[in-house]
């Protein structure tokens, strides 16, 4: 016979153990394993990011291969490739349509400075038009260093004021 | 068909046509009136069917006409290239006219030309910046452009307004990567050539 359950509070004969957190360990821990890459391949350094995504490298490891084509569903942009001046506009365009909170990934010399693109054509690093939480060095960066850049993406997430954050703005 | 045969043949038919000197490819020398009666001929009696390359030369501030342009032929039976070479006409902007009836890939090369060096081409269908971003005041390829570029501003003005940022030139130290081809490789390494102005040297005022 299937009785009603009238317990309205914590029944610990039932649900067992209770673990008890902050609320911004908890925002944290899903947002920094959660990370859906707006891959923003520009040049060579994208076939880097393709490869960072295929069975080798194997980017879900961390979360993080989910690479979503939209804005809106993504809240971490990979800058991978040279930025140029025509090109700009779209990338902050995309920066803008992300939505919040949302991390920048600059991979690659050209992404982070300009690389060795001295020319009119060239942003000399995409820090100049959106604000960048890891660069990646390297011409290009091997899969690896883009995996570990995830990894730092992910202390830094972690230690973020979350809620206090979520609440401010 | 060698190039001595086409030289001949078009030198019957257009005096302005010369043989210019060339350390590849058989080359001629075209004038910009005579140019889509040539490069018809060429076409459709000499087998160039295949224009594989356009480009811009700008023959320096003084020069007089200072603009030309180079056409790369081929011809896919033949196996055969040939250099067209014209000098635009004088004046603001230089202009040639244009080969899109001819061959349909001059497009987006004759776009690419006009984007770096201004050169009109008169009948051209689409005549817009093909690289850099429309309503760009400047022809980078032409000499008295700076390698590292000019100030200008962003071209959207809602992203300039956002992040404040202007088109600024590139730094110019320790760069433009161009290394010169004498000297052993240790005396090859990237240097500046034109340091003329750079973040240290402000471009002076003239
Ligand atoms: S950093 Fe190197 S590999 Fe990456 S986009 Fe620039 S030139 Fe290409």
């Amino acid at each position: 016979m299937v009785s009603a359950n009238n317990d309205f509070t914590y029944n610990s004969k039932i649900e067992g153990d209770v673990i008890v957190t902050k609320a911004d360990a908890v925002v944290n821990w899903i947002r920094s394993h959660s990370m859906w890459p707006m891959p923003m391949g520009l040049a060579c350094c994208a076939i880097e990011l393709m490869a960072s995504g295929a069975a080798r490298h194997d980017i879900s490891r961390f979360g993080a291969e989910v690479m979503r084509f939209s804005p809106r569903q993504s809240d971490v942009m990979i800058v991978s490739g040279t930025v140029t001046y025509k090109m700009a506009t779209a990338v902050r365009r995309i920066y803008d349509q992300m939505a919040a909170p949302k991390w920048v990934i600059a991979m690659g010399a050209c992404a982070s400075s300009g690389g060795m693109y001295r020319s009119y054509s060239v942003l000399q690093g995409v820090d100049r038009i959106v604000p960048v939480d890891v660069y990646v060095s390297g011409c290009p960066p091997r899969p690896e260093a883009l995996l570990d850049a995830i990894i730092k993406l992910q202390g830094k997430v972690a230690k973020e004021p979350a809620l206090g954050k979520l609440f401010k703005a | 068909m060698t190039a001595v045969d086409v030289v001949s043949l078009l030198g019957g038919r257009f005096p302005r046509v010369s043989p210019r000197a060339s350390a590849d490819f058989p080359a001629i020398n075209v004038s910009a009136e005579d140019l889509p009666a040539v490069m018809r001929v060429l076409r459709d009696e000499c087998g160039y069917d295949l224009l594989t390359d356009v480009s811009g030369v700008d023959w320096g501030m003084d020069a007089e006409p200072r603009f030309g342009v180079i056409y790369h032929l081929h011809s896919i039976a033949g196996n055969a290239y040939l250099r067209v070479a014209t000098l635009c006409s004088v004046g603001e902007p230089p202009s040639v006219p244009s080969m899109v009836s001819l061959w349909p890939s001059a497009d987006w090369h004759e776009r690419e030309t006009y984007d770096f060096f201004g050169i009109r081409f008169e009948g051209h269908p689409d005549l817009r910046r093909i690289l850099m971003w429309d309503g760009y005041p400047h022809f980078p390829l032409r000499k008295e452009f700076p390698l590292a570029g000019v100030e200008t501003v962003l071209p959207d003005e809602e992203v300039a307004a956002e992040t404040g940022v202007k088109v600024q030139p590139a730094p110019m130290a320790g760069g433009p990567f161009v290394a010169p081809q004498e000297d052993t490789v240790r005396e090859r390494e990237p240097r500046a050539k034109d340091e003329s102005w750079n973040e240290r040297r402000p471009k002076p005022e003239n």
